[in-house]
C-alpha cells in the first residue's frame, strides 16, 4: 500500500465515522431537550415563550457540536491538507 | 465541488480579491441601506402610516421586546447592533429562494467578520455601561481562579459563534448540491425550504447569542443598578 492510498483510506474512513458518531450524540441529546422543553410546556403554557427561547439557544449550542464534526468530514473530504501536500509533491 | 462562494473569484490583483461572497454582500447592504433609507424618507406619526412602515415598525418592535426578553434594558441602546446583525444573516439566508444564489453566510470569511464583530462588541458596550475597571472586573467572576476559564470561553464562543453559522449554511447548500446529482427532480426544493427554516433559525440565534455575550458584559451594573433601586424603594 502507498502512501496515497493510505492516505485516502485513512480520510474516508475517518470523514464517515466523524460525522456518523458526531451526529448520534447530538441527536440523542436534541431529542431529550426537546421532550422535556415539550413536557414542561405541557405543565406551564404560559411559560412557553421563555422555554421556547431558551430551547432554541441550547438546540443551537447542541447542534454546533454536530455541525463541528460535519466541518471536519467536509474538509477531509473536499479540502484535505494531507492529500493536497501529496498532490503538490 | 464548490463548498463556498469564496471560491468563484472575480478579478483579483495582488492581495486584493472580489469573489462572489464580497458581490453578493455588497448587493445586500445595499439593498437594505436604500429600502431602509426609502420608507424611511416621509414617516408619519398619525394613525395613516404606510404600509412599509408599519412592517418596518414590527420588526424594530419585535426585535426590541426579544433583547428586553433576554434581560437587557434600554434595548434602543443595542437594537443598532443586534437589530443590523439579524437582519443581515436573515436578509443573506433568505434570498436563497433564487436560483443560482449562493448565501454570502456559506463563506467562512463572512461569519468570522461577523463573529468577530461580535467579539469586540462586548467590551465596548461592557466599558460603556460599567468602565473599563467594572468591565475588567467581571472577568474575575465568581472567583479569581476563573480568570484563564473566562478568557478561553471569550476566545472559544467567537470561534463557535463562526463555525456554526458557516457550517449550517453550508451543510445546507452542500446537500441540494449533492442531491441535484442523485435525485434532481422535486426532492432538491424540500431540502432547500429546510435550507430556509435552518437559515432564518441560525439568524435568530446569532442575534440572540450575541445579546446573551452583551448582556453578561453589561449585568454587573444592571445588577447594582437594581440594588440601589430596591434600597431606594425600601428607604
Amino acid at each position: 500500500m502507498d502512501k496515497d492510498t493510505a492516505i485516502a483510506i485513512a480520510s474516508i474512513i475517518t470523514a464517515g465515522l466523524t460525522t456518523g458518531i458526531g451526529c448520534m450524540f447530538p441527536a440523542l441529546s436534541e431529542g431529550k431537550s426537546v421532550a422535556t422543553a415539550l413536557s414542561s410546556i405541557a405543565q406551564q403554557p404560559d411559560a412557553a415563550p421563555t422555554i421556547t427561547r431558551t430551547l432554541f439557544v441550547g438546540l443551537a449550542m447542541i447542534e454546533s457540536t454536530a455541525i463541528y464534526c460535519f466541518v471536519v468530514s467536509m474538509i477531509l473530504i473536499f479540502a484535505n491538507p494531507f492529500w493536497n501536500h501529496l498532490i503538490a509533491k | 465541488m464548490k463548498m463556498t462562494p469564496d471560491q468563484t473569484v472575480f478579478w483579483s490583483h495582488g492581495f486584493m480579491t472580489v469573489n462572489l461572497t464580497l458581490v453578493t454582500t455588497w448587493t445586500i447592504m445595499l439593498f437594505m441601506v436604500l429600502g431602509a433609507k426609502l420608507i424611511t424618507r416621509n414617516l408619519k406619526s398619525n394613525n395613516k402610516i404606510s404600509r412599509w412602515q408599519c412592517v418596518l415598525e414590527m420588526i424594530v418592535t419585535s426585535i426590541n421586546e426579544q433583547i428586553s426578553d433576554v434581560g437587557l434594558p434600554k434595548p434602543e441602546l443595542y437594537i443598532g447592533f443586534i437589530g443590523t446583525l439579524f437582519l443581515f444573516v436573515a436578509m443573506c439566508n433568505f434570498w436563497i429562494i433564487l436560483p443560482w444564489y449562493q448565501p454570502p453566510t456559506g463563506s467562512l470569511s463572512t461569519t468570522t467578520a461577523l463573529a468577530l464583530c461580535v467579539f469586540l462588541s462586548v467590551p465596548y458596550f461592557g466599558i460603556q455601561k460599567s468602565g473599563i475597571g467594572g468591565y475588567l472586573k467581571t472577568y474575575i467572576q465568581p472567583t479569581f481562579i476563573m480568570l484563564p476559564f473566562n478568557i478561553i470561553s471569550e476566545l472559544s464562543r467567537t470561534l463557535a459563534l463562526a463555525v456554526r453559522l458557516f457550517g449550517n449554511i453550508m451543510s445546507g447548500v452542500m446537500i441540494v448540491g449533492i442531491l441535484l446529482s442523485i435525485t434532481p427532480l422535486f426532492i432538491p426544493i424540500v431540502m432547500k425550504a429546510l435550507g430556509l427554516l435552518t437559515g432564518m433559525v441560525q439568524a435568530y440565534i446569532f442575534s440572540i447569542l450575541a445579546t446573551v455575550y452583551i448582556t453578561a458584559a453589561v449585568q454587573e451594573s444592571v445588577k447594582k443598578d437594581k440594588k440601589i433601586k430596591q434600597k431606594l424603594t425600601t428607604n
